[in-house]
């Protein structure tokens, strides 16, 4: 039986489970006088028998799901002749890559030799064998634990206490799920990063000036050619979140403050929605949006002006983050606004300002941490923003202050170098985990302090 | 006391004196707001009209209608053929020889080829598909409507393009005399393409749909609501009802509201390095996808589950648990049922926006040319959006109005999930 | 206990106002007040004249529209969407309410103390010199000093805070900060100070103390104050107004009536029968 299907007969069994143990307290409780004289209800003990049955079950299955690939692996490895083991670790990938085409198709196999063929033989065998084993062990697991279960059930037995204890483990396991995620993105990013950095070094990635990793696909040539400067890609984000917060700050503050402070409570209502849409708006349509059309308006508007425009401009992306930014900036805007207690404002008015001079000189200074906070992580999202420099910012790593000027981003290159047919092990690729690494830190660092921020602005108010 | 009087109404002549320009401040001020909310407003209806106006073209399809004579000669099939033979019939031949047969001035070999390129390139495959459906066509004529190739549709549609130079154009002006002739004949027509809807993806403009990226999206959609919402839902109980004040409690909340704010693509990179590379799931499947956006989205359930179990209020949980009910059984019982609405509000905002995403499955490899519709959650699979990315970077102009197109159906769909999300709040929401 | 008051023979009660509400030129008169919120109505009908340099206390139990009448001297009511006033207001001869009476203007003649202290998130500096730079009354920064030192002395704060002028205004004592806020409003020099029960968030002694400020106040300045304590207003006010239900129901000198009280109602309350 495949996962698939021992999953849904392992819920099976475990709803039979649950029936019989039911069934057996409400036999124990004829027995001993009525339901009343159980410790539990009696669909407690149900609960209690197919937890019995199915979570041991599912444990072991999901278990040997994820390790089953590896070992397998390795023992196809061991079986294999030696000098194929000694080959260098991506040909032994791609090696074993053919021998899982060859067992997926009988086109493949007429064509490979008989050591290939003789090893997709014995990963065959082994994986029915590994099938095998899963389902018999995941099946007496299951029914073992039937029985198991239905045999504690007795007229004193505490079955909802038990339950409830399960109950509560799995919440708490599923609340750590938060905790894994980020060690996850730590692990995997730091990893192949430390891996990257023994082929260039650090100092080499942080403050080189030229990146060109193109060139550097000779197969034989390791990490040995191809520069991996990538101050010019930390220069081209900068400059992309720049313009982006230009447009974003000013017309997203303005914004709150006109919707919050000034307009009628019905513009407020309708306003709010419509511009919630634009946050809505999937990133891909953006970048569509920012290649296809903004770009060329700019480059048309540009040379109407007489001014070389890049195609690819840095300012076309730039803008259209920053207008997708706005509803986000506005929003948290309007947040920490409202936050701001209403006798500031009364104070203010009662001494003859009017309303525009209580929003600069009153509320403005006073909300400014937590618009600062939520200028911070706007930023955050500016830099970690991909799909519409992707699609709208070019590739060529270049240093310029010309806004006009193409430039490419972290986010750019991270895509470029992991999307197509790549190694996995290659450079190219693990230069994409140490991109990855900085845009995690930097945008962490800017998180936390926004956050943080913003929490003490909140507990200033409350 | 006369002194006082006097500074107060010297007091008031210099406030009188500098209210002209305050007032004129505000208003500049005030049009300041305005000009941005504006700014907000025509930025949404340009993007809006823009990608509708370059979608229009994509719903319309231009079909040519042949003679098409399935002679067994041209076929190269014996006369009762059966189906493996049939499949392997040489149909353009039987194409080309239709349409010399309605131009018989066109001889020179170089007009052939131009006049063949009227038709699109899947049109062979349509035919083979009507004599398979019914063999007993083999050496009769039939009149057989086929699509046009993706520049004779947009020559079709864009009346300027006639007006312009030739070198200016994809179609030449002896192709212009023989299209003018068809639609003389009342041999071009053109209708609504549900093919978009139906087909899979394909190289060629006018064949391309988006039936695969739906059903990726529709699988990669279910297996991240199959885990995230449990999994969200539990984490929020926890934390909410069960989890005692210390330092490990505040490590997750911070956990949660900085995943929240991780840009997505680095959740992309932790699929990759982790998901496919050491747990081996399949590259480019929903499975993998979908195990990608659960993380991503965990983070919206579980704040907006948090914020609505604390709505309910605490007299709920007394009351229960002064009728004896166990804790769990309280919060499962009462405090969860009655903040439903709230969750699910929460859980389809989540939803939405796994919908829309797109970098961190370019990450695992859902940006694959995939022809097939998948078939289950380790298929080779793309989405709606990444088909979005696919299509916007193809050369052919044709595949700007299908971008379009499929752009539309996306928000479409991202439209209907939000309304559903304000009608669940509006419905239930619950004033203690 | 108001709910049960709150019967037609109440209102009937109170048809007139007892006692005189009217005085020779006042500072500020005012008319057939009446003020809805959306349909509900707040105030019927009150009639009454502030006069020039004495301090009035607005009494009353609480939610009889005290504050609300209060809050309509300097339009503050005109922030509240659903607030409508109609009757006549004017400040010695002009109309409060007229469509050319610009409420900054207003509002820098009649200044307002609030009751929960507001200080702005600012320096004590900052928050005095706030209104002076808002109306452009200084013309240098010797000049702002000036009006700054001067408002703080007459609000007795000055030689607590000399030392730390930059502090921010909020770190100060709830009554420190109270008296912050008055000199805020003297650094504009109204006419009129409005003060909404000034004192209910204070301490005994931090009372006192802006008590005894009011009335050296009153030499410069006209005061009304909206006060929940009798007491207090025994103490600082020469003429008392006792408000019920939205109505003015008695006026008059704060000794008589508090010693001999006209009204029903007036004396129920003065001898604690409701609060």
């Amino acid at each position: 039986m495949n996962s698939t299907t021992l999953l849904v007969t392992l819920i099976g069994l475990a709803i039979l489970a649950y029936l019989y143990g039911r069934k057996r307290s409400l036999a124990v409780a004829v027995a001993s006088g009525g339901v009343r004289h159980l410790h539990s209800l009696p669909r407690y003990y149900g609960y209690m028998t197919a937890l019995w049955c199915g979570l041991p079950a599912m444990i072991v299955l999901l278990l040997w799901s994820m390790l089953e690939p590896a070992v397998l692996n390795q023992q196809l490895i061991a079986s294999l002749p030696v000098d194929v083991q000694n080959l260098p670790e991506s040909q032994l990938g791609l090696y074993l890559n053919d021998l899982k085409l060859i067992a997926g198709s009988a086109e493949q196999a007429q064509q490979a030799d008989q050591v290939k063929i003789d090893a997709t033989v014995y990963l065959q065998h082994m994986q029915e064998l590994s099938a095998w084993f899963k389902t018999a062990l995941v099946l007496v697991l299951a029914l073992a634990g039937i029985i198991w279960g239905a045999s504690r059930i007795s007229q004193h037995f505490q079955a909802r206490n038990s339950v409830e204890m399960v109950t509560r483990i799995i919440l708490m396991l599923s609340s750590g799920i938060a905790v894994m995620a980020t060690i996850g993105i730590v692990l995997s990013v730091l990893f192949e990063a430390l891996r990257f950095f023994e082929a260039v070094p650090v100092w080499d990635f942080l403050f080189g000036l030229e990146w060109s990793p193109q060139t550097a696909m000779r197969s034989d040539q390791v990490g040995s050619s191809g520069a991996f400067g990538a101050v010019p890609l930390f220069l081209g984000t900068m400059m992309i979140a720049a313009i982006a917060m230009l447009i974003a700050v000013p017309l997203g503050l303005m914004t709150a403050i006109y919707l919050s402070q000034f307009a009628t409570p019905q513009f407020r209502n309708f306003a709010k929605p419509v511009l919630e849409i634009l946050a809505g708006i999937p990133t891909v349509v953006y970048g569509f949006f920012a290649a296809l059309t903004v770009a060329p308006l700019i480059r048309t508007m540009g040379e109407s002006l007489g001014l070389a425009v890049a195609s690819e401009s840095a300012l076309a992306a730039g803008i259209v983050i920053g207008v997708m930014i706005i509803p986000f900036i506005s929003s948290l805007s309007d947040d920490v606004i409202n936050a701001v207690p209403e006798a500031m404002r009364e104070g203010s008015y009662a001494l003859g300002a009017t309303r525009a001079e209580t929003v600069r000189k009153v509320i403005i200074p006073a909300a400014l941490p937590g618009i600062v906070g939520g200028v911070l992580l706007a930023v955050s999202r500016a830099i970690g923003e991909t799909m519409i420099v992707v699609m709208a910012a070019g590739l060529a790593a270049k240093m310029t202050a010309n806004p006009l000027d193409a430039v490419t981003t972290v986010t750019v290159q991270i895509v470029t170098l992991l999307t197509g047919d790549q190694e996995f092990d290659s450079p190219k690729t693990l230069a994409a985990f140490a991109l990855g690494l900085m845009l995690f830190v930097t945008t962490l660092i800017l998180n936390v302090i926004a956050l943080y921020v913003v929490r003490k602005y909140r507990e200033q108010y409350e | 006391m006369s002194n006082k009087m006097s500074h107060h109404r010297s007091n008031i002549e210099q406030v009188r004196h500098s209210l002209k320009k305050r007032h004129r401040q505000e208003k500049r001020f005030i049009l300041l707001g305005k000009l941005s909310v504006l700014t907000g407003f025509l930025f949404l209806a340009f993007l809006l009209t823009d990608i509708g106006i370059k979608a229009w073209p994509a719903f319309q399809q231009h079909w040519i209608q042949l003679d098409v004579t399935f002679d067994a000669q041209i076929l190269d099939v014996e006369a009762p053929a059966d189906e493996a033979a049939l499949k392997k019939g040489n149909y353009r031949g039987v194409l080309k020889k239709s349409l010399y047969a309605m131009f018989p001035d066109v001889s020179a070999r170089r007009d052939k080829k131009a006049l063949f390129k009227l038709i699109s390139s899947g049109a062979e495959y349509q035919v083979r598909d009507i004599l398979l459906a019914d063999p007993r066509k083999l050496g009769t004529t039939q009149q057989i409507w086929v699509l046009a190739d993706d520049d004779v549709e947009r020559f079709l549609k864009e009346p300027a393009l006639r007006e312009s130079q030739q070198s200016d154009r994809r179609i030449k002006d002896n192709q212009v005399a023989w299209l003018d002739q068809l639609s003389g004949q009342g041999r071009i027509e053109s209708q609504w393409n549900w093919a978009f809807l139906t087909s899979g993806d394909s190289r060629e403009p006018e064949q391309a749909g988006i039936a695969g990226a739906l059903r990726g999206t529709m699988l990669t959609i279910l297996v991240t609501l199959a885990m995230s919402f449990p999994l969200g839902l539990a984490a929020a109980v926890y934390l909410e009802e069960f989890a005692p004040q210390n330092r490990w409690t505040d490590l997750i909340e911070i956990n949660v509201n900085n995943l929240a704010a991780v840009p997505s693509i680095v959740f992309g990179l932790l699929g990759l390095a982790v998901f496919i590379s050491f747990f081996g799931v399949p590259r480019s499947a929903p499975l993998v996808g979908g195990m990608v956006l659960t993380l991503m989205t965990l983070p919206t359930i579980i704040i907006a589950s948090r914020a609505s179990l604390k709505s309910v209020p605490p007299s709920i949980r007394d009351a229960a648990l002064a009728l004896g009910a166990s804790k769990v059984q309280t919060v499962f019982q009462h405090v969860v049922p009655l903040a439903m609405p709230g969750i699910l509000t929460g859980t389809i905002i989540g939803m939405a926006q796994a919908l829309g995403e797109t970098a961190p499955l370019l990450m695992i490899g859902m940006v694959a040319f995939i022809v097939d519709i998948p078939q289950g959650i380790t298929d080779s699979a793309t989405v709606l959006p990444v088909q979005i990315y696919l299509w916007a970077d193809s050369p052919e102009r044709a595949f700007m109005a299908k971008t379009s197109a499929a752009i539309i159906v996306l928000l479409l769909f991202l439209v209907t999930m939000n309304l559903l999300a304000v009608v669940l709040r509006k419905r239930f929401e619950r004033k203690w | 206990m108001t709910q049960v008051i709150e019967a037609p023979d109440i209102h009937q009660a109170i048809k007139q106002t007892v006692g005189s509400p009217f005085t020779h030129k006042p500072k500020i008169s005012t008319r057939n007040v009446d003020v809805f919120y959306d349909d509900k109505q707040a105030i019927f009908d009150v009639s009454l004249d502030i006069g020039s340099h004495e301090v009035i206390a607005l009494i009353g139990p609480s939610g009889c529209g005290k504050s609300t009448y209060l809050r309509c001297f300097n339009r503050m009511n005109d922030t509240i969407q659903s607030c409508r006033v109609t009757g006549e207001f004017r400040l010695e001869e002009e109309d409060i309410y007229a469509r050319g009476m610009d409420p900054v203007l207003l509002r820098a003649r009649i200044g307002m103390v609030f009751q929960k202290p507001n200080p702005f998130p600012k320096s004590i500096y900052d928050n005095v010199a706030y209104g002076p730079k808002l109306h452009g009354l200084a013309s240098n920064r010797a000049e702002l000093d000036e009006i700054v030192v001067s408002s703080l002395q007459k609000a007795g704060l000055y030689e607590e805070v000399k030392d730390r002028l930059n502090a921010s205004g909020t770190g100060l004592s709830g009554g420190q900060q109270q008296r912050l806020c008055i000199a805020r409003t003297i650094a504009v020099s109204p006419e009129v100070i409005l003060m909404d029960e000034p004192a209910s968030a204070l301490d005994p002694i931090a009372t006192a103390t802006i008590e005894e400020l009011i009335d050296e106040l009153r030499q410069n300045y006209t005061i009304v104050i909206v006060t929940h304590s009798m007491q207090q207003a025994a103490r600082v006010s020469q003429r008392t107004a006792y408000f019920h239900l939205g109505k003015l129901v008695e006026v008059g000198d704060t000794n008589q009536i508090f010693t001999n009280p006209q009204h029903q109602l007036t004396e129920n309350y003065i001898t604690g029968r409701f609060g």
